[in-house]
């Protein structure tokens, strides 16, 4: 019996959905709107690496190209590798931040041809070995890397094997520090953190608890705007002093960080090649939309919209 | 991440054994013994030869191996637009797969060209998961379906989810097509058992993050190489549990049907595979969930879905939105395991049963079918049946839940755990490492084979040897030892943790019911999402790295001991009873000793879970094996290190699967 029942009740369930749902508005009443934007350019495939300073980056190309260029932007999480090894296969058109990667570049761009520099980004991008703020005010004289030794034996941790801890992340960043660490005679351990992740959250701990840390980090970043972290000022950069990755024994060059580009894409006369090609800004451009990103949490698309609004002439310098 | 799933079905048969004999006693003091024979002879050569011929490399180091892993890598990025084989082979799975993902995609989760919503709206997909769920199950399943799947919408991540159930669906099905015949197959010949499972297991111990490039390389960034990364790790459970049933079928069964007449073939469709219907659909199962698993590494070849929302979020450090995104995993899992689960039972009871009420049942999957069918027109016709209504402020909700709990127990616990961490951490980890990584190697490989030989006899010996010589050869052996000792101690705290929660769960069938649902949720909750907060609470360490291993692999040991412990014949407790024993001497005595098959297998399951968290141990300051896996995946000139890595990884496990399951064996006979 039941079971009759509950057929019933299906029954008078459907009838009645069915009733109810001819007020909803119809699938297909605005189709129209969807398919507006197919202009000449056709599809923009934009790699994303994972880091919030390029997020911003491709956030704002992204919306610039869809909004004003009328193209359909495919964005593709990837990491850097991968991403350059999609400019072969036509997956990738477009890288928007890339940090040196000398050998990407020849195995790419010179030896495979198969991808082409667009420029630089207008950002600089500074490596380098990072203290937290408390730290560099109650101990000024730690930003200079002389002084380092005197502070080992605070730096230590269980995993420096006793000596003081240099915390470096993830392994595809650019580094030089264990050669760094050794030819300085510094009293020093690399140990890897691993990942930016883990690299921020210790920074964030130190900063709040007053902790010893000293590590790798980077700019342009939007952690900078929570915890503006203290750069060690390191022997100075002089062209050629990293050659022998061995014997460096000096700061990190600033980086022109710039933009690659598949060959193909670049030949395409896609106005989202002009874009890319034109594209530049600031650090604090940049650090202004991964801010709105990773501190408000805004979307991405959310958070290039405010920008561009606000910037407008920037902006049309690119698409002019 | 879920290895040899076949070992799990071992508890009920070698836990309800007696130990007999007092002469067997003799024999395991004698082999303890032995090994601390070794260990003696061990530590007195280490105090004398310490830091001599250690075969430690620098992260930037590479061998002449990893050279040449590279060089193989470059050629074929620079052939592949010419060489046949892409051309004509890997271009057309690729072509055929790609088309599947679409297809099922845009049936659920993207909108195909002309539509601004996929062909089923939410509405639609809630319908026809309830009516599957009832129709292969029973009605409660069909409700918690309905109900788990509206709650992904309320937590506003209908579409990631749809995505993700898309590329699961797809790949299962892409793994199914394979993994079927391969395991009826294995279950018919021991020859191709025997081939196969070498590969199974090289399949499920070797990190993803390795072949995640590699496979982006041959069937290029997209749907195709998602699936096929997720297909190639999900297979395995269903090939292994697949022969494991045809293999349980009675022998008496199919010597009647011999007798009768019937054809190999003919015994293979009436008779092998109907008896072994239900656990063929817990493979099914086990594969789901082995995919279910790959959703956020997957994210990282740009598979769309809740993997990428997990990945994403931790970018900025933002717990609350992973934890969102992973609880959406936990509920789907929840579901497609609960789902397939009654479809089996039902698989096992609809078998010959009869019952008036079958006749009633047609009739109802017609109606209920009827019902499902409306829904998917009205999810197709209109938008407020096509697009989850709401901003999903569930979501919200539970985001920032989740971040208040983390701030909370990030603010008062860190001084409490970071003492425990540094007391762990120098007590044991560090002198255990030590002896590991600066005795000479020849010292750690004779050290181990000869461990290997007397807790596992000859052949486990022979294994180890082999294992240790490939271990050399990878070059990445001081970076093995560090792994090896911190997946020792992980294993040591699995293990402790799984005894004493094992045995509570075992004696009680109260703290079974609380305990299990969270120990399913911390099996298929991404680590990506507890990352962030243990970063906080334990620094990036060596310990964190344990500790994520340890909630990924304690859930494992527990469950298989709480069944060896319940295994235990209640007459037996009640016989120990009598003659006047305490709770506790029950539980040493009596259900712990009795359940030393269970006590064996966990110590195996666990070992090799937690190996499997080695690379994400190396994103939080593990070092070794899983930085150098990382390392590969992220750097071109790294590429044949991250290999060889990752071999090294397969080989300890291989090595510790082999050596635990013959001690296993001797102990259970």
């Amino acid at each position: 019996m039941a079971r009759h029942f509950r057929a019933g009740a299906a029954g008078l369930a459907v009838l009645g959905l069915t009733l109810t749902a001819c007020g909803g508005a119809k699938v297909g009443d605005d189709s129209a709107a969807g398919s507006g934007s197919s202009g000449k350019c056709g599809t923009f495939n934009l790699a994303i690496n994972p880091w919030v300073g390029y997020e911003a980056n491709a956030a704002v190309l992204a919306y610039v190209a869809e909004h004003d260029l009328g193209c359909k932007v495919e964005q593709k999480d990837l990491k850097e590798e991968i991403a350059w090894q999609g400019f072969g296969t036509g997956e990738v058109d477009a890288v928007v931040e890339n940090w040196g990667h000398d050998d990407l570049k020849k195995k790419y761009i010179t030896d495979q041809k198969t991808a082409v520099d667009a420029g630089p980004t207008g950002n600089k991008g500074l490596i380098g070995w990072y203290v937290p703020p408390w730290l560099a005010k109650a101990h000024p004289d730690i930003t200079d890397w002389n002084n380092l030794n005197k502070y080992a034996s605070k730096f230590k941790t269980s995993e420096s094997g006793g000596k003081g801890q240099l915390l470096d992340g993830d392994p595809s960043f650019v580094t030089n520090d264990e050669a760094l660490v050794k030819n300085l005679k510094l009293d020093f351990k690399v140990v890897y953190a691993g990942s930016e992740t883990a690299l921020i959250q210790a920074y964030r701990n130190a900063e709040k608890n007053k902790q010893w840390v000293i590590g790798y980090f980077y700019e342009p970043q939007w952690f900078m705007s929570e915890v503006p972290l203290k750069k060690v000022s390191l022997p100075e950069y002089k062209e050629g002093c990293d050659a022998d990755a061995e014997k460096v024994a000096c700061d990190y060059p600033v980086y022109e960080l710039d933009k690659i580009v598949s060959a193909k894409f670049a030949k395409s006369g896609s106005p989202a090649y002009d874009l890319v090609k034109n594209f530049t800004w600031t650090n604090e451009d940049q650090n202004t939309v991964a801010k709105y990103i990773a501190v408000d949490k805004m979307a991405p698309e959310a958070a290039a919209k405010k920008w561009v609004e606000a910037n407008r002439g920037k902006v049309d310098a690119w698409i002019k | 991440m879920t290895v040899a799933v076949h070992k799990t079905q071992r508890p009920e048969r070698t836990g309800s054994e007696e130990p007999p004999a007092p002469a067997r006693r003799a024999r395991t003091v004698s082999r303890s013994v032995i090994v601390a024979g070794i260990l003696v002879v061990w530590l007195v050569l280490f105090a004398v030869l310490r830091g001599k011929q250690t075969l430690s490399l620098a992260a930037a180091d590479l061998t002449d191996l990893h050279r040449w892993f590279n060089d193989v890598n470059d050629s074929i990025g620079a052939n592949r637009n010419s060489n046949p084989l892409f051309l004509y082979f890997f271009n057309e799975i690729r072509l055929v797969i790609d088309t599947l993902v679409t297809f099922v995609q845009e049936l659920i989760s993207q909108p195909p060209a002309g539509r601004p919503v996929p062909q089923i709206g939410w509405l639609g997909v809630v319908g026809i998961v309830g009516y599957v769920s009832w129709a292969l199950g029973n009605w409660r399943v069909a409700l918690l379906a309905v109900a788990g799947f509206t709650f992904l919408g309320l937590q506003g991540l209908w579409q990631e989810s749809m995505d993700t159930l898309a590329l699961t669906l797809s790949a299962v099905c892409v793994a199914l097509l394979f993994a079927l015949p391969l395991g009826v197959w294995a279950g018919l010949s021991d020859r191709v058992n025997r081939i196969v499972t070498p590969f199974l297991d090289f399949m499920q111990t070797m990190p993803t993050f390795v072949y995640l490039a590699p496979l982006t390389l041959f069937f290029l960034i997209g749907p195709a190489s998602a699936t096929i990364a997720t297909a190639i790790y999900a297979a395995p459970p269903a090939i292994r549990i697949t022969a494991h049933a045809i293999r349980s079928v009675p022998e008496t069964t199919v010597e009647a049907a011999d007798s009768m007449g019937a054809t190999r073939r003919q015994a293979l469709l009436k008779v092998l595979l109907p008896m072994s219907k239900r656990t063929v659909v817990m493979g099914v199962n086990q594969t789901i969930m082995a995919a279910l698993a790959m959703v956020t590494i997957a994210a990282l070849i740009n598979a769309p879905g809740l993997g990428a929302t997990v990945v994403q979020a931790l970018q900025s450090l933002d717990v609350g939105t992973a934890f969102n995104a992973g609880l959406a995993i936990v509920v789907m899992a929840i579901v497609l395991d609960r789902v397939t689960t009654a479809a089996s039972v039902r698989a096992d009871t609809a078998r010959g049963s009869d019952s008036p009420f079958l006749k009633w049942r047609r009739h109802l999957v017609v109606a209920q079918g009827v019902v499902a069918a409306v829904l998917v027109y009205l999810s197709r016709t209109y938008l407020w049946a096509a697009e989850f209504p709401g901003e999903g402020g569930t979501g919200s909700t539970i985001a920032k839940a989740a971040t208040d709990v983390t701030t909370w127990a990030q603010d008062n616990l860190s001084g409490l755990t970071n003492a425990f961490r540094d007391a762990l951490t120098n007590g044991l980890l560090n002198p255990f490492q030590t002896l590991l990584t600066d005795s000479p190697w020849w010292l750690v490989g004779a050290a181990l084979v000869a461990l290997g030989t007397v807790l596992g006899g000859w052949r486990a010996g022979a294994t180890s040897a082999v294992c240790v010589g490939l271990l050399i050869g990878t070059g990445v052996w001081s970076d093995a030892m560090t792994t090896l000792a911190s997946t020792t101690v992980a294993t040591v705290l699995v293990m402790l943790l799984g005894v004493v929660l094992g045995v509570w769960m075992g004696r009680s069938a109260l703290v079974d019911r609380l305990l299990r649902p969270s120990l399913d949720a911390a099996q298929v909750m991404p680590p990506f999402v507890y990352l962030v907060p243990f970063l906080a609470l334990f620094g990036a360490t060596r310990f964190t790295a344990i500790v994520a291993a340890i909630v990924y692999a304690a859930p494992v040991a527990i469950k298989i001991i709480a069944d060896g412990v319940r295994a235990v014949p209640g007459t037996t407790v009640e016989a120990a009873m009598s003659t006047g024993c305490n709770t506790w001497q029950i539980i040493t005595k009596v259900q712990l000793p009795m359940a030393r098959g269970a006590l064996t297998l966990a110590t195996n399951q666990g070992l090799i879970y937690v190996l499997s968290m080695v690379v994400v141990g190396g994103l939080v300051g593990a070092g070794a094996l899983g930085y150098d896996v990382v390392a590969g995946f992220s750097q071109g000139q790294l590429y044949g290190k991250g290999l060889a890595a990752g071999l090294a990884i397969v080989l300890l496990g291989v090595m510790f699967d082999r050596i635990t399951q013959a001690a296993a064996r001797r102990a259970g006979a």
